[in-house]
């Protein structure tokens, strides 16, 4: 039986090779890890708490003391931003970690084990998904007082849904592939079979649209803020906006940086999502790459 | 249609055609200087294993190569006018019009949401100046002539109505209507049961001769060929290694890869001796019925199949039973059910005195281990996040096997289906189909099965690496005194590696008996009908060819 012999098939190029070739990612990945940095180095950068006068108010960009300007109690712009990057990233992060773990959880379960069970847990989804997120998120807040714990849980509980759907998707169709059968032939338990056989080969497509979801979740966070349903004791971008949208016409730098902010972040996050897709979903690949 | 003057010219001339794969592929060229002809009259067949580049020719013939790849050098002639030189409109007007093309799938083929008859309209509005009633008359006639029942009717059906002979007549009948002088055919008959490609090959053969066509007709079956083919051209890996009239090829075969081809062709001559049904049986399976509900929801009932009534079946120690039956006819399921994927209704499997229907999940577990199974799908089978140490250890650790311990049996039992030890540390897509399905192989016997159902385990495979795993099979069921389940569709391969042949038709066991007597003896009329229907049955392979073979297959055995 030589004919058997072992012929190595062609790899393909890595995945940073495939992330690389899309142009945008890279400069999503490039922007996002500087919004980190200056999140985690904020109080080296603005020692002083961004809710201290720190100079006079109103003062425009490039002034003296603050670069970005001042808000109409004096606050410096640019420490609210830096600050405020903490809180937007800890609540996009938190939030879709949250949200990904009952959406793959509830979606695994419906996916993989299917009638009555998968009925129960869709019809259970359908009823989230018909309310509107934004709505939903602001009653679960304003029930819960706003302190960082119920905004993050309020826009996990908003977002999940589509996740559900998409995890008992890809567990449905891999559910009645050959190998996930091999393995319960060979015994393999089903948590095992969930776990080790249908999980990691159901991944690329959670982690795509959970990369989006955290620029869904930044946004969600910004709107609650915006509307003063933020935790009262962090600086956040949404609450930037939201406190200078009454002088917006006097002083437009106030609503004008914290709104660039939450915008270059977001669109940062989609193109990293974009990115990881290209990556993780080489036949989903989009045409006009090679 | 304008009547060409130049009737010396072969209808179809490719002359030193070379088609080069983009930088990366496996190879520079997927067809290198091949050169042939095709005349009026005549349907040549083009044989070769998958990535020959035979597809690749039909399509270079048909402008349908991909982008990425491209026609280096040579020409293609219809009747004397080089076809690739032709200015875009001409060669569209071309195809179509007087080269017709017929493919493998027939559902992916017709468009899903269109009417058959409205296809079929559309090509003769682009390619005749018929008017609509007129259109119309001509799609009627074509669907009868194709052996359409109620062609008036049956204009107005959607594809996913129709069987899936059905759907290539209908391909056929598109193909026909602008009265082509060359058809391609690739692999038209691959995707469909024997009996209806026993059909559709008289069909294609019947208007081939009616019309006076040339047709191109591209298998990788030899069956099929010694069934059609007027003469053969064998391809491989690119380049033609040998052509000629059909009787020179098929019984004189002179290049070494065409003599191996056709030694691997399943033969229904060697029948083996009856088994002794003296010994224990290991499984016995009564009154096995089942029936899928397909479809419906809260307020309307689905649709309801039966894939199992009233199955029995005894596979003794050491025997290897054949369960050959078309598709849908329920083979599937009772693999499925002895293994424990599927649940019957009712009935009874008894393995070694044990109903293992009567069993609860944790009762049932114990019994996994002694009856394995082998998938169809050597792609889809292997998860392919895991490496095939681990794909192999998996069934013993989940039985309590100490991880390394599997591992040096992992390793041992690769070496058993002929593949290195080191295999185990490399993922699945690294590996060819054969390979892929001796990984399966191991991994079922990792778990010292007594009973092993193979379920079409060879038919997603070439036919030369089937051969190998067919030997493999034999070799280890003899050295490992293993029962076995062999469910497939091709009699041949059935009559090859089974003992005891059970034939079943719309879940029904029609007949069972030693493989000998079925083959040699058949009593059902259904059976008859299957045997009748094995492609290139009048031929017999050449005597210095097989016993080749079978020198080197007792050489393998002895070893």
């Amino acid at each position: 039986m030589t004919a058997a012999a072992i012929t190595p098939a062609r790899k393909g190029s890595g995945f940073w090779g495939a992330f690389a070739r899309n142009k945008g990612a890279v400069l999503g990945l490039v922007f996002l890890t500087l919004v980190v940095l200056m999140a985690v180095f904020a109080d080296l950068l603005f020692p002083t708490s961004p809710w201290d006068m720190s100079t006079a108010p109103f003062q425009p960009p490039f002034s003296e003391d603050a670069l970005l300007g001042s808000d109409t109690l004096g606050r410096d712009i640019a420490a609210g931003i830096a600050h405020g990057a903490r809180v937007s990233l800890l609540i996009g992060l938190t939030s879709t970690a949250v949200a990904v773990l009952i959406g793959v959880f509830l979606g695994a379960v419906a996916g993989f084990y299917g009638g009555r069970v998968d009925d129960a847990v869709m019809r259970f989804t359908e009823l989230f998904q018909t309310i509107p997120n934004f709505v939903l998120a602001v009653v679960l807040v304003a029930i819960f007082t706003p302190s960082l714990a119920s905004i993050v849980l309020a826009i996990a509980i908003v977002s999940w849904p589509p996740l559900a759907r998409l995890a008992r998707g890809e567990f449905m169709s891999l559910r009645s592939r050959e190998f996930v059968q091999a393995a319960v032939t060979t015994g393999q338990s089903n948590l095992t079979i969930i776990w080790r056989q249908i999980l990691p080969n159901s991944l690329s497509p959670i982690i795509v649209s959970a990369s989006l979801m955290v620029a869904t979740a930044i946004l969600l966070e910004s709107s609650l803020s915006f509307l003063g349903l933020g935790d009262p004791n962090l600086m956040s971008w949404g609450y930037m906006v939201g406190a200078a949208r009454t002088v917006i016409r006097q002083a437009w730098w106030m609503s004008f940086f914290p709104g660039i902010a939450i915008l270059l972040t977001v669109l940062a996050l989609n193109l990293v999502g974009e990115g990881l897709n290209d990556a993780l979903n080489p036949k989903l690949a989009r045409k006009g790459r090679a | 249609m304008t009547t060409d003057t130049k009737t010396d010219a072969p209808l179809l001339d490719v002359r030193s055609l070379t088609i080069d794969l983009p930088r990366g592929a496996d190879r520079p060229h997927a067809v290198e200087d091949l050169t042939f002809t095709l005349d009026r009259g005549e349907i040549l067949c083009v044989v070769g294993e998958s990535g020959s580049g035979k597809s690749m020719t039909a399509h270079a013939v048909m402008g349908l190569l991909p982008k990425a790849v491209k026609v280096s050098s040579g020409g293609i002639r219809h009747q004397g006018t080089d076809v690739l030189s032709l200015p875009e409109r001409d060669q569209r007007a071309l195809r179509g019009g007087r080269i017709a093309m017929i493919f493998q799938e027939p559902m992916t083929a017709l468009n899903p949401l269109m009417r058959v008859g409205d296809q079929i309209d559309e090509v003769l509005r682009y390619h005749t100046t018929l008017d609509r009633a007129a259109r119309r008359a001509r799609v009627v006639e074509l669907l009868a002539s194709v052996g359409l029942p109620e062609p008036d009717l049956l204009r107005r059906s959607y594809p996913f109505r129709l069987s899936g002979g059905q759907r290539q007549r209908v391909m056929i009948a598109m193909a026909l209507a602008v009265e082509p002088d060359i058809l391609i055919a690739d692999e038209p008959t691959t995707a469909l049961d024997v009996t209806t490609q026993k059909q559709i090959l008289e069909l294609i053969r019947d208007i081939q001769t009616k019309r006076h066509m040339g047709v191109m007709f591209i298998t990788h079956d030899f069956g099929v060929v010694a069934e059609i083919a007027h003469r053969i051209a064998v391809m491989q890996k690119g380049k033609l290694v040998e052509i000629g009239p059909a009787e020179q090829v098929l019984n004189r075969p002179q290049h070494p890869y065409t003599r191996k081809l056709i030694a691997a062709v399943p033969h229904l001559i060697e029948h083996r001796e009856d088994f002794g049904s003296d010994r224990k049986p290991v499984l016995v399976a009564e009154k096995v019925c089942k029936t899928f509900h397909l479809g419906g929801g809260f307020f309307t009932p689905g649709r309801k199949v039966v894939a199992g009534n009233d199955l029995s079946l005894t596979i003794h120690q050491g025997e290897t039973v054949g369960l050959v039956g078309e598709s849908g006819s329920g083979k599937s399921t009772l693999g499925r059910s002895i293994v424990g994927l599927i649940k019957p209704d009712s009935g009874r499997i008894m393995f070694e005195g044990v109903d293992l229907l009567s069993l609860s999940r944790p009762a049932f577990r114990p019994y996994r281990r002694h009856v394995q199974m082998v998938f169809q799908d050597p792609y889809a089978s292997l998860n392919p996040r895991h490496t095939v140490g681990d794909i192999i250890t998996q069934g013993p650790v989940a039985f309590g096997e100490d991880r390394n311990r599997a591992l040096e049996k992992a390793k041992d039992l690769l070496k058993l289906v002929g593949l290195d030890a080191s295999a185990a540390d490399r993922f699945p897509h690294e590996f060819s189909g054969g390979q892929r399905q001796r990984i399966s192989i191991a991994r079922a016997l990792a778990l010292e099965p007594k009973l092993l159902i193979a379920d079409e385990p060879v038919s997603a495979l070439d036919v030369s690496v089937q051969a190998q795993v067919l030997d493999l099979l034999e070799d280890l069921r003899h050295r490992l005194n293993l029962s076995m389940l062999f469910i497939t569709h091709d009699l041949r391969i059935a009559a090859q590696i089974c003992d005891t042949i059970a034939v079943m038709q719309k879940g029904r066991i029609v007949e069972i008996g030693p493989a000998r007597e079925v083959f040699g003896n058949p009593q059902h009329a259904y059976t008859r009908t299957l045997l009748d229907a094995i492609p290139g049955k009048g031929w017999t392979l050449p005597e210095d060819v097989v016993s080749a073979t079978r020198r080197s297959a007792a050489l393998r055995n002895s070893a």
